[in-house]
């Protein structure tokens, strides 16, 4: 067992290193599959000291459920921002801080939340505070950040708990 | 059939043109730098990703050949867009914001462009000696 996870530190990684080799080659062989499992295996196998304490994934399958909600939103996000931006006044938006404090300890699980922050409706994440304990969120017109904040950790933080930790 | 895919196809690129001129359109038109920076990441992701599902279905139905490149270059514009929107954010923090503008960093003292402590300070170790 011991030497299975030596050789193969990342299972995930290896899935995913080879299926975006087999998209890349962009025609299905089982020469370019036999390829991408080499790599797949190589890559995790050589960069494995540089990620000492590597993520556990407590709950995969709710990713799918997590990557729906977000592609859903990313496309709500578009338009609530393209009718913000043709069809709003520049002094009548309410630009505003938030600050979001975080329950995730994982750095992984907090850089998707992160990513997921800035892909969605009206907000971006700027900074993060110097322990880790907080994120710095832009919102481009919230008159209430309270319910940003809530809507934030209500729609993407419970299910990255979830799914991580 | 074929008037059925075509009129999707530029459905879908109409769809994207759209929004990548909302996207560019917004980069001028917003008030401060912030806000200029939600046009960009937001309404050209939608505008490339109508161009990619057109380029999909148009090699599938004319070149009878599924092509799932498409596929990698979205994974890899929502993995730059909001890297690049953090770089640009954390800069304009650095530069044009004080800690008082900011709201209050929660459990921590401070947020993490502004933090500074002395004990982090980085002494050059080959340095010139006089």
């Amino acid at each position: 067992m011991k030497v299975v996870h030596r050789l193969f530190p990342h299972p995930v990684l290896t899935v995913f290193l080879t299926l975006v080799w087999l998209l890349l080659v962009n025609r299905f062989s089982l020469n370019s599959l036999l390829f991408g499992l080499m790599l797949g295996v190589l890559i995790p196998f050589v960069t494995s000291p540089y990620w000492p304490n590597r993520t556990r994934l407590r709950n995969p399958l709710m990713i799918v459920e997590y990557v729906l909600v977000v592609l859903w939103d990313i496309i709500v996000a578009n338009v609530v921002v393209a009718r913000l931006v043709l069809f709003r006044r520049n002094q009548d938006m309410q630009p505003n801080w938030v600050t979001v404090p975080l329950e995730l300890r994982n750095p992984s699980a907090i850089t998707v939340l992160a990513g997921t922050i800035t892909m969605t409706p009206g907000t971006l994440t700027a900074d993060v505070s110097s322990k880790g304990h907080s994120l710095l969120v832009h919102c481009l017109d919230a008159a209430d950040p309270d319910a940003v904040r809530d809507e934030i950790k209500q729609r993407y933080e419970r299910r990255l708990l979830e799914i991580f930790e | 059939m074929e008037l059925i895919v075509e009129i999707v196809i530029a459905f879908f690129l109409v769809v994207s043109g759209i929004f990548g001129f909302t996207g560019s359109y917004g980069l001028i038109k917003l008030g401060d730098p912030m806000s200029r920076l939600h046009a960009p990441t937001k309404a050209t992701t939608l505008g490339v990703g109508g161009l990619l599902l057109a380029a999909m279905a148009s090699i599938y139905v004319f070149y009878e050949h599924v092509s799932l490149h498409e596929l990698l270059i979205t994974l890899f514009l929502f993995l730059a867009a909001p890297v690049t929107a953090h770089f640009i954010a954390k800069s304009h923090i650095h530069r044009h914001e004080n800690a008082e503008d900011l709201p209050d960093p929660g459990d921590d003292p401070d947020w993490a462009v502004l933090h500074h402590d002395p004990e982090d300070v980085h002494r050059p170790s080959h340095g010139p000696e006089d």
